[in-house]
């Protein structure tokens, strides 16, 4: 399949696709399917963290779907006059940037007690986000495997040296919506990327065709209702928000892993916590504790604040703010433009375990 | 049959699990809410990790590093990514120690 964002990318010796020399090098410093280091915690308090229910995802989703049908009614009875925008801005955060938590959480399948409460938002906000709810299982799956490590991980987001007209371009949403049709009208057409072909099992393969077919139909129907209405209506309400309401996600969720350290075996060192408001980690389904999670993906998201009180003595401190995250990022991604082997060492504070450093 | 001694049955608590080494292969036992006992290799069979971690619910097994599960009674895959079948053998337990017939 063609990488129709290839012409934008800054031309970099570092190889990050799944299929070169990168893929070996990490196999052979025992980088791929390695044991990661994780705090240790007490097996009752895990076991507390770790526990399921219902109650919170069923109560967040509720609030999410409700705040989507409000916002979009009203952005529809707007329509036409400058108030809509402000309601559309509204719109599309809580659709192309809250559906991605909501597609992380139930792809992790701890949301919800009930699997197949995880599985019918999974597919909708899959949906929302332009992904192949196939594909995309199992690109995640492989990022918690071997997370930022070069070569394995297919959702590396900032490569190095940084993308950073891409980054601007996707902020804008001016890339989601070509970039994700094109994969899906891949997908659709029954092709997978040489990437993706690395780590989805060939059994999966026909499922994530269909996926792709029903998500290409549904909106070629919009782009029909579009024509038919000759109006941009209904893509106001499916579709676009991925691209208009994108910036949200990539303000709160690229300081994940921005500038940090490749190639470790400890999420203390590649990913980043950073202290957010309620109404934020609400959008943003906790995911700002991202060492965390990634420490001990079975912990649901409604339990990463206690868990973060449980495993903090042995982290590096987080930051105290989004504010904070960037000024920490931002000036390291310029200095990685003309150093791309520089990184952010994050300090362990006195006392912690340590492990692999890069 | 032949049964291998594998662990007290009071090793593992209630709606919980332990892996455990033999003969340099790792099994893990499981110990349901119910007072069932049962055994299955002690490695996802998706990317090799340790279930000793991982979360029991009545009777599935869910892997702590991507979530996968598994029917413990007969080591069926029961959620993404996990498609190949954990491997499972009959326990019984005779005053207090879990009994495994490693060779089914």
């Amino acid at each position: 399949m063609i990488d129709i964002l290839a012409p934008l990318r800054f031309s970099s010796d570092r190889d990050y696709s799944l299929h070169g020399p990168a893929r070996e090098t990490a196999i052979e410093a025992g980088l791929a399917s390695a044991d990661w280091y994780r705090t240790p915690v007490d097996r009752k308090v895990m076991k507390e963290l770790m526990k399921r229910s219902d109650g919170p995802a069923l109560r967040d989703t509720a609030i999410w779907v409700a705040l989507l049908l409000l916002t979009g009614a009203l952005g529809v009875a707007l329509w036409g006059s400058w108030w809509a925008v402000p309601v559309f801005a509204v719109y599309g955060v809580l659709y192309g940037s809250a559906a991605d938590s909501r597609w992380h959480e139930m792809g992790h399948g701890t949301a919800f007690k009930t699997r197949w409460m995880n599985d019918v938002v999974y597919e909708f906000a899959s949906f929302l986000m332009m992904r192949n709810s196939v594909v995309w299982r199992w690109s995640h799956s492989r990022h918690h495997t071997d997370t930022i490590i070069v070569g394995r991980d297919p959702e590396i987001s900032m490569m190095r040296p940084p993308q950073l007209i891409l980054l601007v371009l996707k902020t804008l949403g001016i890339t989601a919506i070509p970039s994700e049709i094109a994969k899906l009208i891949g997908h659709a057409r029954g092709k997978l990327s040489e990437d993706e072909a690395d780590y989805v099992p060939q059994t999966e393969w026909p499922r994530a065709f269909l996926v792709a077919r029903i998500h290409v139909a549904i909106y070629a129907a919009v782009v029909l209702a579009c024509l038919i209405a000759w109006s941009l209506l209904p893509a106001m309400l499916i579709g676009l928000p991925r691209a208009y309401g994108v910036w949200f996600l990539i303000v709160v969720g690229l300081p994940q892993h921005a500038g940090l350290a490749e190639d470790v075996l400890d999420h203390r060192l590649n990913a980043r916590t950073v202290l957010m408001s309620a109404p934020v980690r609400f959008i943003y389904s906790n995911m700002n504790y991202h060492v965390e999670h990634h420490m001990f993906p079975m912990v649901p998201y409604h339990a990463l604040p206690r868990l973060h009180e449980v495993v903090r003595h042995d982290c590096p401190d987080p930051c105290p703010s989004l504010f904070a995250a960037w000024r920490e990022i931002l000036p390291a991604l310029l200095r990685q433009l003309r150093d791309p082997d520089y990184f952010i060492v994050k300090t362990l504070p006195h006392g912690a375990n340590q492990q692999a450093r890069p | 049959m032949n049964w291998t001694d594998l662990c007290a049955s009071d090793d593992i608590e209630a709606d919980d699990l332990i892996t455990l080494e033999h003969d340099g292969h790792l099994y893990a036992v499981y110990h349901t809410d119910s007072g069932e006992y049962f055994c299955s290799d002690g490695r996802c069979t998706h990317e090799q990790v340790d279930l000793g971690d991982g979360l029991l619910m009545d009777h599935l097994i869910e892997c702590p590093k991507h979530n996968g599960r598994f029917d413990i009674r007969d080591g069926s895959p029961k959620g993404a990514p996990v498609c190949v079948a954990l491997r499972t053998y009959p326990v019984r337990i005779e005053i207090g120690r879990v009994l495994v017939n490693l060779a089914s």
